[in-house]
């Protein structure tokens, strides 16, 4: 697994990549009420903003970490953005993207290196 | 945060877990472990305790309550012993300077201002008023919530007999207490003025009560926003009128047109004339239709496309008891009360309901 300084977690799963955030990043937005989620098929570039989170405090922005297209979107935490908060790590996955370069993931973070980062 | 106040109860806020933000130049909880969420469910059904210290607390003479009416649309004269009422300080123009709360005690007048306003309306109030005198040496507590009543009458018995409004000044372990029965929650409660020096045993004792939780200025904002109250800046503010903020009630019947006492208040030509020809906006409740929160600063439409402005979200989040996203927000006044409006996020328009305000209705002890 690797971890984005936008708090994002990436899992290569076959040859797709399964993005969410990390459990730090929901308790630091806190009660999650609202997730917008692209739509399968978009192209995406790195850095362009694809997820809107919507907490009791704030909204906030999602950044596709890699090129490529959304290939599958998480559509349960349409309904149940709370999900975010209880399962970051696990169910409360956002998108399934097939990379266009997967070396694109050599410059993200390991997971000890991202919680050194969290401190 | 280098600059900020500290209030009197930051280290008990720091040892339940805070997490602090800045809020009118204080260093402010905005939530503990909790949630904001958890939080708000637990005010509306048990209690929470809010520090509100960082508002303003300000003695007047009793005899001063004839030129207070100078400076707020209030029947000052005719509030009674040991009873508080709502009132706005207006502007010249129509507008609103803040809103407040005045009791009538034995001895004198007792105001609570807003946070960010009370250096304001401190010299506003000296340079009308004499023997105006800030209260500093005091923290300022909110019980609030259905079992507010049980908990607070472990430690004052008295609170049992005061209804919505009443405030008492009461003796608790040798400090004098100044308790009102009222709240920014839309729940039962009380809001407690207790000296500084013993407000962190006081605080300590409530939450020690299985009812009892410290709730932070995050759910304070939703619990207020679900009982359709105004906040001061937002909903509320110097180019809004009494009238367009939908709070003619707080104009009282000796203040307006053919009362005894009609208009003496700043802007009271204006803001009587809107009350019986209307306002050219009013403020109205908002139900998103879908589940994208609208906050404050989005724009409205009357229409999914094309068109101008109509009016703005003035305050705007989750509803954590309704369930969905709630706003208010002020629009034209020609807009018909049953029309879907449009509010513009993230470049697209989705559709909002106007809704009744309260979205929660209040329970409170009459």
């Amino acid at each position: 697994m690797k971890f984005t300084e936008e708090h994002e977690w990436l899992r290569v799963e076959d040859d797709l990549v399964v993005v969410g955030i990390t459990e730090h990043a929901a308790t630091q937005l806190g009660d999650v009420v609202f997730v917008e989620l692209p739509e399968a098929g978009d192209e995406v570039a790195k850095d362009d903003d694809i997820v809107v989170i919507e907490s009791v405090k704030a909204a906030s922005d999602i950044m596709a970490p890699l090129d490529g297209e959304i290939v599958e979107v998480n559509e349960a935490l349409t309904d149940n953005p709370g999900m975010v908060n209880e399962h970051a790590m696990g169910d409360a996955w956002f998108f399934k993207m097939r990379p266009s370069d997967l070396s694109q993931m050599d410059e993200y973070m390991d997971e000890a290196e991202y919680k050194q980062m969290i401190g | 945060m280098g600059d900020l106040k500290r209030l009197p109860l930051h280290e008990l806020h720091a040892e339940l877990g805070g997490k602090f933000v800045p809020f009118a130049g204080y260093e402010m909880a905005v939530q503990y472990p909790a949630g904001v969420m958890a939080e708000h469910l637990h005010t509306r059904e048990k209690a929470g305790l809010f520090d509100v210290s960082h508002m303003g607390q300000v003695l007047l003479p009793l005899d001063a309550d004839a030129a207070l009416e100078g400076l707020v649309p209030v029947d000052v004269q005719g509030l009674k012993c040991c009873r508080q009422r709502y009132g706005l300080f207006t502007a010249p123009n129509g507008g609103v300077l803040d809103d407040l709360m005045i009791a009538r005690r034995r001895d004198d007048l007792f105001l609570v201002v807003n946070a960010s306003r009370k250096e304001h309306d401190i010299a506003h109030l000296k340079a009308h008023i004499d023997g105006v005198e800030e209260v500093t040496d005091r923290a300022l507590l909110a019980l609030q919530g259905p079992q507010a009543e049980t908990a607070m009458a472990r430690l004052v018995p008295g609170v049992t007999s005061m209804k919505f409004m009443d405030v008492v000044q009461t003796d608790w372990a040798g400090s004098e207490l100044w308790i009102s029965r009222s709240g920014y929650t839309g729940e039962d409660g009380f809001e407690i003025s207790v000296p500084a020096d013993v407000a962190d045993t006081f605080a300590r004792e409530l939450l020690e009560m299985e009812e009892v939780s410290p709730i932070g200025l995050g759910a304070r904002d939703s619990l207020r926003l679900e009982a359709g109250m105004p906040l001061y800046g937002q909903d509320l503010d110097e180019d809004i009128s009494p009238i367009e903020a939908s709070m003619s009630w707080a104009i009282n019947k000796v203040r307006r047109k053919g009362g005894d006492r009609e208009g003496g208040f700043p802007g009271a030509e204006r803001i009587l004339d809107e009350m019986e020809t209307g306002a050219p906006r009013r403020r109205v409740g908002l139900r998103p239709e879908g589940r994208a929160p609208m906050r404050a600063g989005v724009p409205l439409y009357a229409e999914a496309e094309g068109g101008s402005e109509i009016g703005m979200v003035t305050s705007g989040g989750f509803g954590p008891s309704v369930g969905a996203p709630i706003a208010m927000g002020l629009i034209d006044n020609t807009i018909p009360a049953d029309a879907t409006l449009y509010g513009e996020v993230r470049g697209k328009r989705l559709p909002v309901a106007q809704a009744d305000l309260p979205f929660h209705k209040p329970d409170y002890k009459r």
